[in-house]
C-alpha cells in the first residue's frame, strides 16, 4: 500500500511538471512573446528589455523555465498589468468561490446519483427508470449554459423562486444563499447525468455477480442484499469517477460562472481571456491543472484506502 | 482463433462463402443485427440521417440570404416569408438552421476524425513500445488531461484568430487524448495475444504488426469512441460559441444561434432560442445513442446469444 502511494506521488509530480512545460510553451506562444503580453501591446522597446532583463527572458530556453518555475515554487504566479493587481492576489479572492461552487455541486451530485442509480438498475426497464435515463440524457447532452437558461427561466422567471444571477463579489458569499441556488444546480445536474447513470450501470453489474447468488440463496432479504452488499461495491468506483470528472466540472463551472456572473476562476479567466490579460490566464491554468493532479491523486489514494481487494 | 478475432469467425475461413449468397455469420450481418436490435441506435441513427438531409438538401428548397444582414427584418415572428421568424439581425432562422447544421455536423465530424485517427495512432505506439516510450507518451497525455480542455481552447483561441479549420484543429488538439488512453490499453492487451507472437514468429516486424494485426482490432473501440467524441464536438463548439470564441460570423453554427438567442430569453422571441436548441440536443442524443448501439454490436460476445 505505502509502496502503492509513494509510486502513484510520484506520478502526480511527473505530471504536475509536464502541467509546467505545457504553461510554459502556452507562454511562449502569445503575441508578441512573455514581455509585450504582460506589458500590453503599445509598451515601448526600452520597458520590454527591462522586463526581458528582469525576468531572464534573454537566457536560452531552460534557464528561462527554470527562473520562471522558481517563481512559481515561491508562490509567484505574475502580475496583471490590466487589473494592476498581482496574480495570486486575484486567485486568493476568486478560488474560494469556485472552491464552493464545484464543491457543493459535486457533493449534492454525489449524493443524489447513488441513489437514484440505485433505484434505475432495481427497477430497470420500468418506466420510471425510462423516465429517469431519459432525463440524465438530456441533461448529458444540453450545451451548459442552455440548461442554466432554462433553470433561469423556469425558477426564476415562470416561477419567481431564485434570483437570475449569481452573487456578487462585494458581500460574503454565504450571506447570498439563495443567489447561489440556481449556478449550483446547474452544475449539480450536468455532474449529476453523468454519476447517475455509471451508478446505474455499476448496481447492474453487481447484481449479476455470483456474491449475490449466494446472499440469496443464504436467505438474505433483497434490501439487506442491495444496502450491506452490493452498495458498498458499487459506490467505491465513483471515488475514481470524481477524480476522472474534475477537469470537466471545472470547465463546467467556467460556463456556469460566466451565465451567471459568478466571481470566481472561471469567470475571471474568461474575463481575462476577452482583455488579453495573459498572466492571469496562465497562472489560473497553473493553479487549476495543479488542483486536478492533486485531487486526482487523492481519489486514487483514498479508493486504495477504501477498497481492501486493491493491492498493488 | 475464431475466439480471437472478431474479423475472422471460423465460418468464414473454413470454407468458401458463396458471394451470391447471404451468410447468416457474417460478421457485418451479425454486427448490422445486434445494432439493429437496439430500438434507440436505431431511432438515432435515422435522426442523424434526417438531419443530414435537413442540413444539405434542404437549402436546395428553402432557400433564404444567409449572407446579407436585414436590419429592417429584426426579430420577427414566425410567418409564412420567414416560417421559423428571423433572428436578432434578420437571418432566416428556419434557413440559418440549416446553414448553421452544415457547419455543425462538419466541424464534428472533422473533430472526430481527426481526434480518433491520432489518438489510434498515438495509443497504439505508445501501449505497441512499452517501457520508457511508452511512459513519455502517457505522461504526456496526463499532463494535457490535468488542464481542463476548456481553458486551453479559450487559451488556444485568444491566440489564434478563429476559423473554422482553426476551430476544427484546436478542438481536436485536445480531443485526441481519450481516445489515445483508450487505444493503448486495447494495443497493451492484444499485443500478448497468441497470433501476435505467431505474427512475430513468422517474421513480421513491427510496422505489419502493428498495421495487419492490431489496428483491424481496435478500429471497432475506435469507431465507438468516435462517435461519441462527434457529440461531445457538436457541445464544445456550442460552449465556445457562448463563450464568444466560435466560428465569426456570417458564418453560424447551431450553438452560435443558441447563445444569441438567449441574449433575447427575456423578450419572449422563442423561436430564436427553442429551434436551436432542440436541434443541439437532439444531434447530441442521437449520436451518443448509435453510439452505445455500436458498442454493443462491436462486443462480440454479444453476438452470440
Amino acid at each position: 500500500m505505502t509502496a502503492y502511494i509513494v509510486r502513484r506521488c510520484g506520478h502526480a509530480l511527473v505530471v504536475l511538471f509536464g502541467v509546467s512545460i505545457i504553461v510554459f510553451i502556452l507562454l511562449h506562444m502569445l503575441p508578441g512573446g512573455p514581455a509585450r503580453a504582460s506589458l500590453g501591446l503599445r509598451a515601448n522597446p526600452a520597458s520590454i528589455r527591462a522586463f526581458d532583463l528582469r525576468y531572464g527572458l534573454n537566457e536560452p530556453l531552460p534557464i528561462q523555465y527554470l527562473i520562471w518555475i522558481g517563481q512559481l515554487l515561491h508562490g509567484n504566479l505574475g502580475f496583471s498589468y490590466k487589473l494592476n493587481q498581482s496574480v495570486d492576489a486575484l486567485l486568493a479572492e476568486n478560488l474560494p468561490r469556485t472552491l464552493v461552487l464545484v464543491g457543493s455541486a459535486t457533493v449534492i451530485a454525489v449524493v443524489a446519483a447513488v441513489p437514484l442509480g440505485m433505484y434505475q438498475a432495481v427497477r430497470r426497464n420500468s418506466p420510471e427508470d425510462y423516465v429517469l435515463t431519459g432525463l440524465s440524457f438530456l441533461f448529458y447532452s444540453m450545451p451548459s449554459f442552455f440548461l442554466g437558461i432554462v433553470l433561469i427561466i423556469l425558477l426564476s422567471d415562470v416561477l419567481p423562486l431564485f434570483p437570475a444571477t449569481g452573487p456578487t463579489a462585494t458581500q460574503p458569499l454565504l450571506s447570498q444563499l439563495s443567489n447561489l441556488v440556481l449556478p449550483v444546480l446547474t452544475l449539480t445536474l450536468i455532474t449529476l447525468a453523468l454519476f447517475s447513470r455509471y451508478m446505474r450501470s455499476s448496481v447492474l453489474d453487481n447484481l449479476t455477480q455470483d456474491y449475490v447468488r449466494t446472499a440469496t440463496a443464504k436467505g438474505l432479504s433483497r434490501v439487506r442484499i442491495l444496502f450491506r452488499h452490493v452498495l458498498p461495491n458499487a459506490v467505491l468506483p465513483i471515488i475514481t469517477l470524481i477524480g476522472l470528472s474534475l477537469p470537466g466540472i471545472l470547465g463546467g463551472a467556467l460556463i456556469v460562472e460566466s451565465l451567471f456572473n459568478y466571481p470566481g476562476m472561471g469567470l475571471l479567466f474568461w474575463t481575462a481571456a476577452q482583455s488579453e490579460d495573459f498572466p492571469v490566464m496562465l497562472g489560473t491554468s497553473v493553479v487549476i491543472g495543479t488542483g486536478v493532479v492533486i485531487g486526482s491523486l487523492l481519489a486514487d489514494i483514498l479508493y486504495a484506502v477504501a477498497d481492501p481487494r486493491i493491492r498493488y | 482463433m475464431a475466439e480471437l478475432s472478431p474479423m475472422a469467425p471460423a465460418d468464414l475461413v473454413v470454407g468458401p462463402v458463396d458471394p451470391g449468397e447471404e451468410n447468416p455469420h457474417s460478421p457485418w450481418i451479425s454486427f448490422l443485427r445486434v445494432f439493429a436490435e437496439n430500438r434507440l441506435a436505431l431511432a438515432g441513427s435515422i435522426v442523424i440521417v434526417l438531419f443530414f438531409a435537413f442540413c444539405f438538401l434542404g437549402p436546395v428548397v428553402y432557400r433564404t440570404n444567409q449572407v446579407a444582414t436585414n436590419i429592417a427584418q429584426a426579430s420577427r415572428g414566425p410567418s409564412p416569408h420567414h416560417l421559423l421568424g428571423t433572428d436578432a439581425v434578420g437571418y432566416d432562422v428556419l434557413g440559418r438552421l440549416m446553414a448553421g447544421g452544415q457547419i455543425t455536423l462538419v466541424v464534428a465530424l472533422l473533430v472526430a476524425l481527426l481526434a480518433a485517427s491520432f489518438g489510434l495512432v498515438w495509443g497504439a505506439i505508445s501501449g505497441f513500445s512499452g517501457g520508457g516510450v511508452d511512459s513519455l507518451m502517457m505522461r504526456v497525455v496526463d499532463a494535457a488531461l490535468a488542464i481542463p480542455g476548456l481553458f486551453l481552447l479559450i487559451f488556444l483561441d485568444a491566440i489564434l484568430r478563429p476559423s473554422v479549420v482553426i476551430l476544427v484543429v484546436v478542438i481536436a488538439s485536445l480531443a485526441w487524448l481519450a481516445p489515445a488512453r483508450l487505444v493503448r490499453a486495447e494495443v497493451l492487451k492484444l499485443r500478448t495475444m497468441g497470433y501476435v507472437e505467431a505474427a512475430r514468429g513468422a517474421g513480421a516486424g513491427p510496422v505489419t504488426i502493428l498495421f495487419r494485426h492490431l489496428f483491424p482490432n481496435v478500429i471497432g473501440t475506435m469507431a465507438v469512441n468516435a462517435t461519441f467524441q462527434v457529440a461531445d464536438a457538436v457541445l464544445t463548439v456550442a460552449a465556445l460559441s457562448f463563450l464568444g470564441l466560435g466560428i465569426p460570423p456570417p458564418a453560424a453554427n447551431w450553438g452560435s444561434m443558441l447563445s444569441n438567442g438567449v441574449s433575447y430569453v427575456f423578450a419572449g422571441y422563442w423561436w430564436q432560442i427553442w429551434p436551436a436548441g432542440v436541434c443541439v440536443v437532439a444531434i447530441v442524443v442521437a449520436f451518443n445513442f448509435v453510439g452505445d448501439g455500436l458498442r454493443d454490436a462491436v462486443d462480440v460476445r454479444l453476438r452470440r446469444r
